[in-house]
């Protein structure tokens, strides 16, 4: 006989999925799933609409991340009006934009998404490992936490116009600059953001070194990584060429102009999820799945053009020795590594004249197709379009971080649950360690998810014939 | 003999010029009735009945219906608001209406009126109607989804434009904005400078490759509530 457990939904993540756990008569492991059940319909309704309405309607895919959205939709759409490089004013106006962006996302992320189980451990009573408990018990943190996610959002509506689904990139630039006020509010607080974010930075390391024996044993598996990279090699998050490195570090590809990313990268599709597998090409799709996000952007890169983030980058690839780090527990540190290299990115910009410059603008000669990659707080993020001669969007294809990341959450959550849930009594504290695993490619499952309602927590064990042996729920 | 006309509304004297209608007597004298329909410079069509007033008791068309020295004229009342929130949240239903990414939203007519009444959420089930766009024009862009059928494109293009490129046709629920054409507004006589392209209310009728231009916070309703215009002339005639 075998059983069943499911988690749905998995909880302190962005959106709705669930696990399934598949026990054998001796309640050993033989497999596990993260499944993304729900279906969108973007890629299809986009289509008949005008190309530069779509940075708009895209992002709706999501509230968590929809700067990423509106920012690819925007890149592809400044190729479609023929445009290839913006003016400062434009480009660093979406810059500040986007670091904004990455900034409060990784600050909610750590702070109220995952610091739980940081700080009160993987089995910790389940009363208290969430936000509120921690709140209670470290309310200065958590006040950092909503602080740090509230200045990310102000950037975001002083570029966009407004904290969620902004309007502020438009196809060939931007529709506003910043003024000297706005410049100055946000200059106000920037120390305390800084110094506040060092903080962030050495509880993630601290915690990475002080368990690093856990780490190596938890969703510990190798990988291949692909992310955008400057020219030079350094880590940008707004814009480059693609490279995608294996576990060792060798480069598997390097400098390649995205507008032909489907040379590189296709996708699987596989009948028990929602979500498809994109692989790359040239290793096929059994062993060509790679990470994405700040794991991915840390290990790929050659250098980080700030000085706190850098010299982090260096501490933490030294625990590797210079090679990738492929600990799935490593996000967390990496996060917070680029949340300090997005504050120092909004400090260079912040005084940067160039944000109140008056040309806002382009215009080209109109293409027919486009690609738009950036690095979105999860990793990198594809939009394809093609527009005909009447300005319609015709074909969109999106390819989003988490998507990417599905087949080594995947792998995350079948490691974790045949080491930690093989032979023994399941408990909730046991089942929470799958959901850490998870949790630390801070999945966007919003951009996969259609459901409504309420969405209690409940697992159940089910016998083959379907029957329901025993249950848990938080209600 | 005077050519003013006195009359009141909602219990404020009102001095009109003869030959006016009680909204354009009463946008003069800084008194704001709601509209859709009605526009400056287009023949009115009372169509839309968002402007309805009550004239000495009577329901009215405040756009069509002449001035007369003495009638009692009532509009900002809980009754006469009540009907219009009904009328303008049917509008809402009755089309494909998204003002999170309409590329009119803050400068839309419909979503001022619907803000100003005090509208918060749709009030009726949405019928999710079948409707087309015409991408076809290089200069313009038509999206039946939002149209509300207040025909400023077919006075504009007629009374303003000197063409005839729009026209209604079919009956209730089927009715829609065509163009006097075998087949798209790219085979009409339609330029990108006409007046009926700037004649939406809505978001149904756009020139193409400009929207989303103005920032947030610098449109047109962004700052005060539709109607603000008019009233501001109250203030100028004290």
């Amino acid at each position: 006989m075998t059983n069943k457990i499911t988690i749905e939904p998995v909880t302190r993540v962005e959106g709705h999925g669930k696990v399934t756990i598949h026990l054998d008569d001796n309640k050993q492991v033989t497999d596990a799933k993260l499944h993304i059940v729900e279906f969108r319909g973007f890629e299809r309704f986009i289509q008949g609409r005008p190309f530069w309405e779509v940075p708009v309607t895209i992002q709706r895919l999501c509230g968590i991340c929809p700067v990423s959205h509106h920012l690819a939709a925007a890149k592809a759409m400044d190729i479609i009006v023929g445009v290839d490089k913006l003016t400062p004013t434009a480009e660093k106006m979406r810059r500040l934009m986007h670091y904004g962006q990455m900034f409060q996302s990784h600050a909610l992320h750590f702070f109220h998404l995952c610091s739980p189980d940081l700080l009160f451990g993987f089995d910790a009573d389940v009363a208290i490992r969430n936000v509120i408990g921690v709140a209670e018990k470290f309310p200065e943190l958590a006040v950092q936490g909503v602080m740090m996610r509230k200045y990310g959002q102000e950037i975001i509506k002083m570029t966009a116009g407004k904290k969620i689904h902004g309007t502020g990139a438009i196809p060939g630039g931007i529709n506003k600059n910043l003024s000297i006020e706005e410049r100055d509010t946000l200059l106000k607080e920037l120390d305390q953001q800084i110094e506040w974010s060092k903080g962030a930075l050495k509880i993630a390391k601290d915690y990475t070194v002080e368990h690093l024996e856990l780490a190596k044993e938890f969703a510990n598996f190798d990988s291949n990584h692909l992310t955008l990279i400057r020219e030079d090699g350094a880590m940008d998050l707004y814009h480059g060429n693609l490279r995608a490195i294996d576990k060792d570090g060798n480069k598997i590809f390097d400098q390649v102009n995205y507008q032909g990313y489907h040379e590189y990268i296709a996708e699987e599709v596989r009948d028990w999820s929602y979500m498809k597998f994109p692989f790359i090409k040239s290793i096929g799709n059994e062993d060509g799945w790679y990470r994405v996000g700040p794991l991915a952007r840390v290990n790929a890169c050659d250098f980080i053009d700030t000085p706190v983030a850098e010299e982090a980058r260096k501490e933490f690839m030294a625990v590797t020795n210079g090679k990738p780090n492929n600990l799935s527990l490593g996000y967390h540190w990496t996060r917070m590594i680029e949340l300090v290299h997005s504050i120092e990115k909004i400090k260079e910009l912040l005084n940067d004249s160039d944000l109140q410059g008056e040309d806002l603008v382009l215009k080209g000669e109109r293409r027919e197709e486009a690609v738009g990659l950036i690095e979105a707080p999860r990793g990198t993020l594809f939009h394809h379009y093609k527009v005909n001669e009447n300005d319609q969007v015709t074909m969109c294809n999106l390819i989003v971080s988490t998507t990417s990341n599905n087949e080594p959450m995947n792998r995350a959550v079948s490691g974790v649950a045949k080491k930690y849930l093989s032979g023994v009594e399941i408990t909730e504290g046991l089942l929470n360690h799958v959901e850490v695993a998870i949790r630390a490619y801070d999945p966007c499952l919003s951009c996969a998810t259609h459901a409504l309602g309420r969405m209690p927590l409940e697992v159940k064990v089910v016998d083959c014939a379907g029957n329901v042996l025993d249950k848990k729920s938080t209600n | 003999m005077s050519d003013k006309i006195k009359f009141s509304i909602d219990d404020v004297e009102i001095e009109g010029e003869v030959g006016q209608t009680i909204m354009e007597a009463a946008d003069a004298a800084g008194v704001y009735i709601p509209r859709l329909c009605a526009s400056k410079n287009l023949t009115p069509h009372g169509s839309c009945r968002v402007c309805t007033v009550k004239v000495n008791g009577r329901s009215q068309a405040a756009c069509t219906q002449p001035i007369a020295p003495g009638i009692i004229v009532e509009n900002d009342t809980d009754e006469l608001k009540g009907h219009r929130r009904s009328i303008v949240e049917m509008l809402f239903v009755e089309g494909n209406h998204y003002c999170m990414f309409c590329e009119k939203s803050g400068n839309c007519e419909l979503q001022a009126v619907a803000y100003r009444l005090g509208i918060a959420a749709p009030a009726h089930e949405y019928l999710f109607p079948n409707r087309d766009v015409d991408a076809t024009h290089p200069e313009i862009f038509i999206d039946r989804n939002r149209c509300i059928l207040c025909g400023r494109c077919v006075r504009a293009s007629k009374e303003l434009d000197n063409k005839n490129v729009f026209q209604f046709v079919g009956r209730g629920i089927e009715k829609k904005v065509a163009v006097n054409a075998d087949a798209n507004l790219s085979d009409t006589d339609m330029a990108g400078v006409d007046m009926a392209a700037s004649s939406c209310p809505v978001g149904a009728i756009l020139r193409k490759r400009v929207g989303f231009a103005i920032p947030v916070g610098e449109r047109l309703y962004d700052a005060k509530p539709i109607g603000s215009e008019i009233e501001s002339n109250r203030a100028e005639n004290k």
